[in-house]
């Protein structure tokens, strides 16, 4: 079973003569444990592509399956609990590492697990040896603005790991970091690929930042118009 | 995990202060409620003291109180024979102003019959009149010493009882002395008046010519004992004895020339709905303005907090939380700041409702229906913040 699956996925913004097709015809598949990139300049369409795998954003045309659950045919599925889905099988990691200010590192995680019904000490356990995992023990009780970017990307990350989720959709999760920290935040997501069997998928316009992914999607005007498999998978 | 506990303990200097400013406004709003209480209290002191049931006053006045009266002060006996009337006695009101250690010192000098009742309802320290002179009982608020002399009309008064808060239906302070003494303090006059007028008196007699010496002299005499009588009251009180007939009362007192008898609950409403009920509506209205004004405030408060969490509440929803968990941050944030202002506002009441120049009661029904009035302002406000933050996209989370 495919973590992603996307046939012909298609975004049309606005109607008749101003409609802007922002996404068009898209198909690909990510596996379990994959780490793929979607590679392109500003505008290209990537993100839109992002939030429409990421159930945030409605594709007009096509088909999103993730981990074995139809969620759009032409539109999403009736009846369908987008943020249930989201919570379950998704976790996103933004350019801005998106962290709750006033939740501290530990808070900050334990809100995505306590929101997913964990109880607060299961959830407070599951945090802290996530936290701990990712280097980030001595910082359990900082709030963000005391962190570095590179430490608060990683509590994103780890916010992002805490529901276990099949897909995890990173946007530009390098972009506010320097080339040393972003090349770790890199290093560290094909590591959590491998080990938590999880799909990865990066939007990303810094060819630099893709050394070691599995896959290279090339997209420009909404087209994917390249794909490049690096051997590592 | 509690949201707004977390963004409030992170904000706390920012809450802190706003829950003070809305405080001071409720406490403000408190106050007003509390001087609108005050002055009912204020203006049926004297009444509800006296507990009398009759007040008999000056045919076609609304006496004592909002309009003046005077009544010849034997009329007592002629009330006292009236059948279920089981007391009567004469007070006299007037409000003094004179001058005391440079500052005007104004209150409200109230006389009774020292053999009647309608003096000092309770005596907090020295001891009630005793002596038919020159003795006084004041209010705690007139701030005066036992001992302590002050000079009204021709004669000085030492202070020997402080009684309770006693105040005028203007709230100024009461103070009390004898029938005798009030009588002398308004009407006596000094003795080159009473000269004067004797003098005028005789001179218009020996104009008459008709008029016999001795006839003069008897005129004069008669004339002058009747202008320079002080045994005016401005009313006659009276209880009534168990089982009387009050309505049955006070028709029989109606029947004779120059005389109304007004009910305990006329003369409530006398003083009620006639006298301060300009001032009652003014702050009744100041009362609202002032709610509206902090519901407008509160409002403005939890929108701006909403959206300077737009990122926050659009990244919840992203991570798949539920609306439950939005709305609750937000609800429980105004919820909390709304019970904190309300008790800054009350501790401020409390602490200070003493020295107010003017009465302030506080009543647990009033104070009981203001917090409810907050939380449903701040309720309703957080709607406000509520609706901006279910518009929120979870796409706004992403981005730089």
């Amino acid at each position: 079973m495919h973590a992603i699956e996307v046939e012909k996925l298609t975004k049309i913004y606005g109607k008749g003569e101003t409609a802007v097709t922002a996404i068009a015809d898209a198909t690909f598949q990510v596996e379990p444990g994959e780490l793929v990139a979607i590679l392109g300049p500003s505008g290209s369409g990537k993100t839109t592509l992002l939030t429409a795998i990421g159930l945030i954003n409605e594709p007009t045309h096509g088909k999103v399956v993730i981990d074995g659950a139809t969620v759009a045919d032409e539109g999403w599925l009736p009846g369908l609990d987008l943020k249930r889905l989201r919570r379950e099988k998704l976790g996103f990691i933004f350019q801005a590492h998106n962290l709750i200010p006033f939740l501290t590192a530990l808070e900050n995680v334990m809100i995505a697990l306590e929101i997913n019904h964990l109880t607060k000490s299961e959830a407070k356990v599951r945090a802290t040896e996530l936290l701990s995992s990712l280097n980030l023990g001595h910082r359990l009780n900082n709030y963000p603005s005391a962190l570095s970017g590179g430490e608060a990307q990683r509590v994103a990350i780890a916010r992002a790991l805490a529901n276990k989720p099949k897909v995890i959709l990173a946007d530009e999760p390098t972009a506010a970091l320097d080339t040393e920290n972003g090349k770790n935040v890199m290093e560290l997501l094909k590591k959590l690929a491998v080990e938590n069997h999880s799909a990865i998928l990066v939007v990303t316009h810094d060819h630099r930042m893709v050394e070691g992914f599995d896959r290279i999607f090339h997209v420009n005007d909404g087209r994917i118009i390249d794909e490049k498999d690096n051997g590592y998978s | 995990m509690n949201l707004a506990i977390r963004d409030i303990r992170y904000h706390r200097g920012r809450f802190i202060l706003t829950s003070i400013g809305l405080g001071l406004l409720i406490g403000v709003v408190m106050s007003m409620g509390g001087i609108y209480r005050g002055l009912f209290a204020d203006a049926l002191a004297v009444l509800s003291f006296t507990k009398a049931d009759i007040w008999v006053v000056q045919q076609n006045t609304n006496g004592p109180f909002a309009e003046s009266s005077r009544i010849p002060e034997d009329i007592k006996y002629r009330i006292k024979a009236v059948p279920g009337v089981a007391e009567a006695s004469p007070l006299s009101f007037q409000t003094i102003q004179i001058e005391r250690l440079g500052k005007p010192f104004r209150f409200f000098l109230i006389g009774y019959d020292l053999n009647g009742f309608g003096g000092p309802p309770e005596i907090l320290a020295g001891r009630t009149i005793r002596q038919k002179h020159y003795e006084m009982v004041v209010a705690k608020a007139m701030n005066m010493a036992i001992g302590e002399k002050i000079h009204l009309g021709l004669h000085d008064y030492t202070v020997v009882g402080i009684t309770t808060k006693v105040v005028s239906s203007s709230g100024d302070p009461a103070a009390y002395v004898s029938l005798v003494d009030a009588q002398d303090i308004q009407f006596k006059k000094d003795n080159a008046a009473i000269r004067n007028d004797r003098e005028r008196i005789a001179a218009n007699l020996a104009g008459i010519q008709s008029l016999s010496p001795s006839q003069t002299t008897f005129l004069s005499k008669n004339i002058a004992a009747i202008t320079e009588s002080t045994h005016t009251v401005n009313t006659v009180v009276a209880r009534l004895a168990p089982g009387a007939d009050l309505k049955e009362v006070q028709e029989r007192i109606s029947r004779w020339n120059h005389f109304r008898p007004i009910s305990v609950e006329e003369q409530t409403k006398i003083l009620t709905k006639g006298m301060i009920e300009k001032a009652r509506m003014q702050l009744g209205l100041f009362r609202i303005i002032l709610l509206v004004i902090s519901a407008v405030i509160i409002s403005l408060i939890i929108y701006t907090s909403t959206i300077d969490k737009i990122k926050v509440i659009a990244t919840l929803k992203l991570i798949g939380a539920q609306n439950r968990v939005i709305i609750g941050m937000i609800l429980q944030q105004s919820l909390l700041m709304g019970v904190i202002a309300y008790g800054i506002g009350y501790a401020l009441i409390l602490l200070t409702y003493e020295n107010f120049p003017r009465r302030i009661v506080l009543e647990a029904f009033d104070l009981q229906g203001l917090f409810v009035i907050i939380i449903a302002i701040c309720t309703i406000s957080s709607f406000v913040g509520i609706r901006k933050a279910l518009k929120v996209e979870p796409a706004e989370a992403l981005g730089g």
